[in-house]
């Protein structure tokens, strides 16, 4: 979604009957959520909708952005987000092997989510459940990690769901939504 | 296994991303520096033999070499656009103009200090809070913007340009008036 460099358009103040709409969702979407929200997004404090290109929504706090939504698509973490909270999001992760391409905008291919180093859901190499117990489907929102790294790289919808992938093994895994240098890692905002 | 929430994560000061992400880059060799500088123990730990060793196992011997191949590129392309940026900054120039509004009122008009990686937007903005004046951008006819500043401050913007932004040569800068009368005398 945000392969070139971007530039923030235009901010205005998120009214605070859309900002509890917004809180409402994002939890409904992230229930792990529920014990930080008041931290990453305090009631009394002003949220902002900063309008990116493509009809992109990005909700910041001040100069921090917290969360970015493409129209009426689910609503997205930006990747700090995912690193201060790593255990709040679903995540899948990918072999070492896959993350030069991920960096590089390319949509995340099965055989990096499902090859030795990958892990997905219900994962035998995975006993304490890292990777979730149960399988996630397709338009789910999934954080993914990578093998020998701590911290996530990427955040995306998943197009095809982990049950399937197990099967064929191929084919597209995962819209790149947003990754660890893209356009909206980059983002300046004033 | 207790983590501290939120996590505390250290970013790269050079290419931005959490370090462990650096060798992915066009900057290893500048992010390695860095990191050694300012959180050595993290360094040892991301840069030690065996971390570089336990990589490299991981991948096949084909993904290996086509993975120092990618990099190889990717620093050519970094150097490349480093060299091309380093020539940009050696070839401009920030231009301090005292211009005369009314009689005895100047404003202070700085061109310039984005062809050094600035955001005109943020220095304006540094310059209002340094001075305690009015700063903002404004248009040039013509294209592109400059930064107008109230008052006649043309000699402590060029102290403050030159000791504030390293990356731009004291050469560079430049003060000039623009008369639009005749100075008296
Ligand atoms: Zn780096």
């Amino acid at each position: 979604m945000f392969k070139k460099d971007i530039s923030a358009g235009s901010k205005s103040k998120v009214k605070s009957s859309a900002q509890r709409g917004i809180r409402a969702k994002i939890l409904e979407q992230y229930p792990k959520l529920e014990e930080h929200i008041e931290e990453i997004m305090p009631k009394k404090e002003q949220l902002d909708l900063v309008k990116l290109p493509d009809r992109v929504a990005l909700y910041t706090l001040g100069s921090t952005p917290l969360f970015f939504q493409h129209m009426d698509d689910p609503i997205l973490p930006h990747l700090t987000i995912v690193h201060k909270y790593p255990d709040a999001f679903p995540r899948l992760r990918i072999d070492r092997g896959a993350i030069r391409f991920v960096l590089s905008g390319a949509t995340l291919m099965a055989p990096g989510l499902t090859s030795p180093g990958g892990r997905l859901p219900n994962d035998p190499e995975d006993p304490e459940g890292r990777y979730g117990k149960e399988e996630l489907e397709a338009g789910e929102v999934v954080v993914i990690e990578a093998e020998g790294k701590e911290t996530a790289c990427m955040v995306g919808v998943l197009t095809v769901g982990t049950a399937e992938m197990k099967k064929t093994k191929k084919g597209q895994a995962c819209d790149a939504g947003h990754y660890l240098g893209d356009g909206l890692w980059g983002l300046t905002l004033g | 296994m207790a983590e501290s929430v939120p996590k505390q994560i250290t970013y790269c000061g050079v290419c931005s991303l959490p370090p462990e992400y650096c060798e992915f880059g066009g900057t290893v060799k500048k992010c390695e520096d860095w990191l050694k500088e300012h959180h050595p123990s993290l360094h040892g730990k991301l840069y030690s033999q065996e971390a570089i060793e336990q990589n490299l196992s991981t991948l096949s011997l084909e993904a290996q070499k086509r993975a120092e191949k990618d990099s190889q590129k990717k620093a050519a392309k970094a150097a490349a656009s480093e060299a091309r940026a380093q020539e940009q900054r050696d070839n401009s120039k920030v231009l301090i103009k005292r211009i005369e509004r009314n009689k005895r009122k100047y404003v202070t008009a700085v061109q310039g200090l984005e062809a050094f990686g600035l955001d005109i937007k943020k220095v304006a903005k540094d310059f209002g809070k340094k001075f305690a004046t009015g700063s903002s951008v404004t248009k040039i006819p013509g294209g592109g913007e400059e930064i107008t500043v109230q008052g006649d401050l043309s000699d402590d913007i060029y102290d403050y340009v030159v000791e504030t932004y390293k990356d731009i040569p004291e050469d560079n800068v430049e003060c000039i008036e623009d008369k639009k009368k005749k100075a008296a005398g």
